[in-house]
């Protein structure tokens, strides 16, 4: 199994910006999300983001928070998807991180949990409601056991908590585009430049970039203004929800084809533009 | 009929036991702390700064009591209740001597109002022009739209659908003073949904707006602050108890849902280790059902809404929807500082059912004449079990949390059905 950062290093040197698509386990069952999952690998992701369905996604906007829902409704538990996990993980290429709220961490116990998703090929994990004042008794066992703890940096942090937060983030550092819960936007602030450049003089770790990127040019705009990773979620969500189980596999597929077109540097243009 | 059985240590725990002051990261102990996402973690800090500036700041000081007692009606009454005293009196004429701390009397009735005025003072210094909160009863939710209105700021409530229904009477107040009700549907439409859905909003809003958290719950500093500004409570109660009778309370009974009439109330004896504090909880249709709200009772340690504290969970760590007649107690997470006291023995924690609560609503009004929330009639029935275990003639002070106008659609239609 890779780990997320010796993904993000040959990436690096093939100067390519990672694409991380985020779908909710269990939505609409968790055979689709097996799938999901294998069709996400070969349409160009690099590394994939699994989300946890839970009761009080504080984080999340209303196309999360749905999918969450209707997942726990069918009966999605915890140790399913990471049965579903074992399974599919050997088969893929990208590693998979897990998008958990803490309360299902604390509940079955921190190091239960990550001998557990380790178990089932689970490279990295990130939780939204565990700021880094509360990480520390997670990031230690996290780091002994190899499993990434990803840090969230938001842009109402300080530059002093950025600092921190860059210094403890494993695997890579998540920065949040907007003020605000997951889901898709019509427009990335501007002020997320400022912030990438900000965070690359504190560290040089990689940063990606997530909450509320829904479309192929915003994805381009985010890989243009220098970010090492685009993270997009409602937007797959919604698609993967959308009709039967099927054609929203079919969906995400292109779609997911889609945002990696867009984010990688195109050598063919280059080329014509040289020659002209 | 409660079906908690009482606790094997009523004896209160020694002071050493009681941290009264949350330590740097907000903790009770094990309890509390700031789980929310990074984005409101300036916000908290900024929050904490601005309280700790001015708690002790004589302008502020001076505008919060001007107006607890000229707008709010404080100091509220601490009232002898003579004919519920004999209800409960033994043929020798020993018994409970009960008294009700009258926080149903303040302006909007019910202590909420305490919180909610000297948070929009605050907001007002950190210069916010925009107030959220969320509200269960609706009790908090007017107290806030009331203080919005007296300041002129704009105000947006989170309310569960089920509890706009049940507590229209309150849906329509807060509009007439100006305010935007907002329906959540998400869960069973309830508190714990209306607070997630506030959180939410303010994530999104953080760099305008301040959110009134209206209970002694959430990320530190709320449960420090919502406590500190409900402190008058137990502080008036000490000088009445003082002037009536020379002396401290016994008993302290007060119910809990998240837990700030009880905290209001508590705070000020915490360090007394002769006054026994009990908090009580809603057993909705019995703690051996899955409708109730006895977080305390039958909750395990979790975090929700921001704090590590006892919550009624799944064996997942997805949090149990709640149930309970009292919307204002329909809540699976309680405060962190409830946790800290109950782990410690310091305070005691039972529970009473609907039916239990409904019964002492009548009892007091007829009694009494006064009609008290359902919330509060929670502590009132647990009077039921208490009298008969005491001894000689304890004084026992209830903190009459709020009045019972918005619950008599609730009580009409428990009646008929019952």
């Amino acid at each position: 199994m890779t780990s997320i950062s010796d993904c993000f290093k040959s990436l690096r040197e093939r100067r390519n910006c990672a694409l991380i698509p985020f779908i909710t386990a269990g939505d609409p069952d968790l055979e689709t999300t097996a799938k999901a999952l294998q069709v996400l690998d070969a349409a160009g992701a690099d590394i994939i983001e699994l989300g946890v369905p839970y009761s009080d996604p504080l984080a999340d906007g209303p196309v999360i928070q749905a999918a969450a829902t209707r997942a726990l409704q069918r009966g999605t538990r915890l140790n399913h998807v990471l049965e579903m996990v074992q399974s599919v993980s050997p088969t893929l290429r990208s590693p998979i991180i897990l998008f958990t709220y803490y309360n299902p961490i604390l509940n079955r116990g921190i190091q239960p949990f990550l001998k557990q998703i380790k178990d089932a090929g689970v490279a990295g994990l990130v939780v939204p409601d565990l700021p880094l004042e509360e990480a520390a008794g997670l990031l230690k066992p996290a780091a002994e056991i190899g499993i990434d703890v990803t840090l969230l940096v938001a842009p109402t942090s300080s530059a002093e908590r950025i600092e921190a937060i860059a210094r403890q983030s494993q695997g890579f550092i998540y920065l949040v585009s907007v003020t605000g819960v997951t889901g898709m936007r019509s427009g990335i602030e501007t002020r997320v430049e400022d912030l990438l450049q900000q965070i690359r003089q504190l560290t040089d770790k990689p940063i990606g970039v997530g909450f509320g990127i829904s479309e192929p040019e915003q994805a381009q705009q985010v890989k243009d203004w220098g970010a090492d990773a685009v993270i997009v979620g409602s937007a797959f969500v919604k698609r993967l929800a959308d009709g039967t189980p099927q054609q929203g596999v079919d969906a995400i597929n292109q779609f997911c084809q889609s945002l990696k077109t867009a984010i990688t540097s195109n050598p063919a243009n280059n080329f014509s533009a040289e020659e002209d | 009929m409660t079906l908690t059985p009482l606790s094997s240590n009523s004896q209160p725990a020694d002071n050493q036991a009681s941290t009264q002051t949350p330590d740097i990261l907000g903790r009770f102990g094990q309890f509390g702390g700031k789980y929310v996402p990074e984005t409101l973690m300036p916000a908290l800090t900024e929050l904490e700064a601005a309280y700790q500036q001015y708690r002790n700041d004589p302008g502020f000081q001076a505008e919060l009591q001007q107006l607890l007692r000229d707008y709010v009606g404080r100091a509220t009454p601490l009232y002898f209740a003579e004919r519920l005293t004999a209800h409960y009196a033994r043929p020798d004429g020993t018994g409970a001597q009960i008294y009700l701390k009258r926080e149903d009397l303040n302006h909007t009735g019910a202590h909420k109002i305490n919180n909610a005025l000297a948070q929009v003072l605050l907001a007002k210094r950190m210069n916010k022009q925009r107030i959220i909160a969320e509200t269960g009863a609706g009790q908090h939710g007017v107290a806030t739209a009331t203080v919005c209105a007296r300041f002129g700021l704009d105000c947006v409530i989170y309310m569960g659908v089920q509890d706009m229904e049940r507590q229209s009477l309150n849906v329509f107040r807060m509009r007439l003073m100006g305010a935007e009700v907002r329906p959540v549907a998400a869960g069973t439409g309830t508190l714990k949904d209306a607070t997630s859905e506030a959180i939410r909003d303010w994530v999104t809003n953080v760099e305008t707006t301040h959110y009134i958290l209206g209970s002694v719950a959430g990320p530190h500093p709320y449960p420090m602050i919502v406590r500190d500004f409900h402190a008058v409570i137990g502080q008036e109660t000490r000088v009445q108890a003082m002037e009536k009778w020379g002396g401290l309370p016994d008993i302290l009974l007060a119910c809990v849902g998240g837990g700030s009439n009880a905290m209001g109330l508590f705070h000020e004896f915490v360090k007394e280790s002769s006054v026994r504090l009990i908090g009580v909880e809603a057993a909705g249709e019995g703690v051996n059902t899955e409708k109730h709200a006895a977080t305390l009772t039958m909750g395990r340690v979790g975090v929700l809404h921001g704090a590590m504290s006892y919550l009624l969970q799944d064996e997942d760590g997805q949090v149990i929807e709640a149930h309970s007649i009292s919307a204002g107690l329909d809540y699976p997470g309680v405060g962190p500082e409830h946790s800290y006291l109950k782990e410690s023995r310091r305070a005691e924690y039972y529970s009473v059912t609907d039916s239990d609560a409904v019964a002492a609503l009548q009892r007091l009004a007829q009694l009494e004449g006064i009609i008290p929330a359902l919330e509060t009639a929670h502590a009132i029935a647990y009077l039921e079990f208490l009298c008969p275990q005491l001894s000689g003639s304890p004084r026992i002070v209830i903190n009459c949390s709020g009045r019972g106008d918005k619950d008599v659609h609730t009580v009409a239609k428990f009646l008929e059905n019952s």
